[in-house]
């Protein structure tokens, strides 16, 4: 079987083993694992407006995993991105709730690009740091989670005088698309959702099209190489991290900008970012690949949000199907071993 | 409130909080010297966290005082046993260290709340009736200026957590299991020459970090949280992992590490009623410990070397 095939089949036969395994989790706990899915499955496809909703939810998917994948492709690990989100979501409210009478056309750009840059700058502090002292990037990012929980929390704190809420953002720095409102029923499905496709598009030309592309590309398959073939490394690593960092800067314009158009007080991580690393894996960190991941674990999140009223079935079994997903394909080699056996096995006969 | 005052103040509460870490952070030690990374330890805290206190709910009644002690046994193993996990993927199936670390965290999560909800119905457990209480050590407790910083109102589990930093530093340093297990996290292939068994000492070495981190978090939910619900690990496993790094993978720099943390989170609790620190912005003391690790790996405290192959899978024949 050739390699390409086996590279599709691996994340396939994880899915579907993830499923497997939430199904006997719903068996052992006493819950109709066929009821369950049925309920996931009208979670996600529903009615108009699920599908809507469902698409909304996709969206910070598609940016947090492109983030990830970015960072992948240049051998790093980025598990900052759920702190990133944060920063970018503050950023962008910020940018909405202060400015008032600019045009659309301003104010909307600069909100977007507020938390594009206040992302990119939480990315480029472990980007700054691997290059300069090698400090490795997965502990540093997983602190700047944390240092950007908390400081997010103050400064709303801050910009509403002790409350736990901006606000609402000027409907000129809004995201909310009336047409796409009337075509999904009132859901709150919003324009981030062609940003973050054009994004898609963006890291495709980055990557395969520019040379900058190409020496990021060569420095996350062999940074030796790619020092003796002249390029610069240390800037590599971190360009490669503040573009990572800008993309989840983006996911969290869209919750801000599109989904609730406000910050708020965060009693933990909103989840987006960590599940953006699964969104990645599943994706082969390609950009055609992270819009299928992000299209299954958004569905899949959204989804389980009816499964608690129709299948009266906690909606955790989702995260831990998510999770179960996550270490197949982490266990690749094993699946790999198993494919290559069984397709061996063919030949022999 | 003189600084005496403040020190006998502040420093009981630090070492409360710093218990879960010192525990925590040693099973990362033992982990990393073996040469597989955890970032699993916040996942193996929280399901610590909830064994510990689905324990005492349930058998409150029938061990009485010593319950919360026993949780602690049966949060042990059961982390322990879901250590495994990372232990086969990691170890057997060469899965990527830090992802199978990162599953472990969204699952044990999951897998928690989601039996929370299943047994109890609803979002939280109840709070626990029998819980770990503060208590005088006798005779240390009368030794002047150090009686009452240290030894009046502290939890035993904190004693529990010093006592086991000392002992995995013996056990590390001064027994052949110690020097086998550094040996593996070292240099793979040497110890597998001289015919030690990397896998098995790997797996034991998750086992042992998975079963000291759910003590760790069986030891905050009853003492500190007293319930469980999604939040009562918040951060508390990284932190940890801080710890242990900062401390540099010794596990008495790890304690000291944590007992620093300790102080760190006691400041940004009870900070607000303290003289000179009220005036600082809560947030500043939040962030402090997160911070503090970040510019301890930038170098200002002195290189931090891992053990050479941790996050490397073992390959035989492999050079």
């Amino acid at each position: 079987m050739s390699n390409r095939i086996i590279n599709i089949l691996v994340p396939v036969i994880s899915v579907i083993l993830g499923l497997i395994v939430g199904a006997i989790v719903m068996v052992v706990s006493g819950y109709d694992p066929i009821e369950g899915y049925a309920a996931l499955w009208n979670g996600i496809f529903g009615d108009v407006y699920t599908i809507g909703e469902t698409i909304r939810q996709i969206t910070p998917y598609i940016l947090a995993g492109l983030a990830v994948a970015f960072a992948f492709r240049t051998g790093l690990f980025n598990i900052g991105v759920e702190g990133q989100l944060i920063v970018g979501w503050f950023a962008a409210a910020y940018v909405g709730i202060t400015f008032e009478e600019l045009p659309k056309y301003i104010h909307l750009p600069l909100a977007i690009l507020a938390a594009a840059a206040a992302g990119a700058l939480w990315g480029f502090i472990p980007g700054l740091l691997k290059a300069r002292f090698k400090v490795h990037e997965v502990i540093v990012t997983i602190m700047m989670n944390y240092i950007a929980l908390h400081t997010s929390n103050a400064l709303v704190r801050a910009v509403s005088d002790g409350g736990d809420n901006t606000g609402a953002i000027h409907p000129t720095a809004s995201l909310r698309s009336e047409f796409l409102e009337n075509m999904t029923d009132f859901s709150r499905l919003h324009y981030g959702i062609l940003i973050a496709l054009a994004m898609v598009l963006v890291m495709w030309l980055i990557l395969e099209k520019t040379t900058r592309g190409f020496e990021l590309k060569a420095v996350g398959l062999n940074q030796h190489a790619s020092e003796y073939a002249g390029m610069n490394v240390n800037k590599n690593i971190i360009l490669a991290m503040s573009i990572s960092g800008a993309f989840a800067g983006l996911a969290g314009a869209m919750e801000a900008l599109g989904t609730f158009e406000f910050a708020s007080v965060k009693g933990g991580f909103t989840g987006i970012g960590f599940d953006g690393i699964a969104v990645a894996l599943l994706g082969a960190n390609t950009p055609l690949g992270v819009i299928f991941g992000a299209a299954l674990f958004g569905s899949l999140k959204y989804g389980a949000t009816n499964m608690p009223n129709a299948a009266g079935i906690p909606e955790e079994i989702v995260s831990i199907i998510i999770a179960i997903i996550i270490f197949f394909v982490a266990s690749g080699y094993i699946i790999r071993l198993f494919i290559e056996r069984l397709s061996k096995k063919k030949e022999a006969k | 409130m003189n600084f005496l005052e403040i020190l006998y103040f502040l420093v009981p509460v630090a070492i409360a909080y710093a218990a879960p870490l010192i525990l925590t952070a040693i099973g990362g030690v033992f982990s990393e010297r073996s040469g597989v990374v955890n970032i699993g330890l916040e996942g193996l805290m929280v399901v610590g966290a909830f064994i510990g206190v689905l324990f005492n709910l349930t058998f409150a009644d029938t061990f009485g005082a010593a319950t919360p002690w026993m949780a602690l046994l049966a949060a042990m193993v059961v982390a322990a046993l879901f250590s495994l996990l990372h232990a086969v993927a990691s170890v057997t199936f060469r899965a990527d260290q830090v992802v199978s670390g990162v599953a472990i965290n969204l699952l044990a999560v999951a897998l928690c709340l989601f039996l929370v909800k299943m047994i109890y119905g609803k979002g939280q457990t109840d709070f626990v009736q029998e819980r770990f209480l503060r208590d005088g050590i006798p005779f240390l407790e009368k030794i002047p200026f150090f009686g009452p910083m240290f030894f009046q109102n502290v939890y035993w589990t904190s004693v529990l957590a010093i006592g086991i930093a000392i002992l995995a530093w013996v056990i590390l340093y001064y027994t052949p299991f110690g020097l086998r297990l550094r040996a593996v996290g070292e240099h793979p292939m040497a110890a597998d020459t001289m015919g030690i068994n990397v896998s098995r000492m790997r797996y034991f070495a998750v086992m042992i970090s998975g079963g000291l981190a759910g003590i760790g978090g069986a030891i905050y939910s009853q003492s500190i949280s007293q319930d469980f619900g999604h939040a009562t690990i918040n951060g508390q496993g990284f932190m940890a992992l801080a710890a242990m790094i900062f401390g540099k993978w010794h596990p008495l720099g790890a304690m000291g590490a944590a007992l620093f943390f300790g102080i760190a989170q006691a400041l940004s609790i009870v900070g607000g009623s303290l003289p000179g620190i009220e005036k600082v912005p809560s947030v500043f003391l939040l962030i402090l410990p997160y911070v503090l690790t970040i510019l301890a790996l930038a170098g200002f405290i002195g290189k931090a070397n891992a053990p050479k192959a941790s996050g490397v899978p073992y390959i035989k024949g492999k050079r």
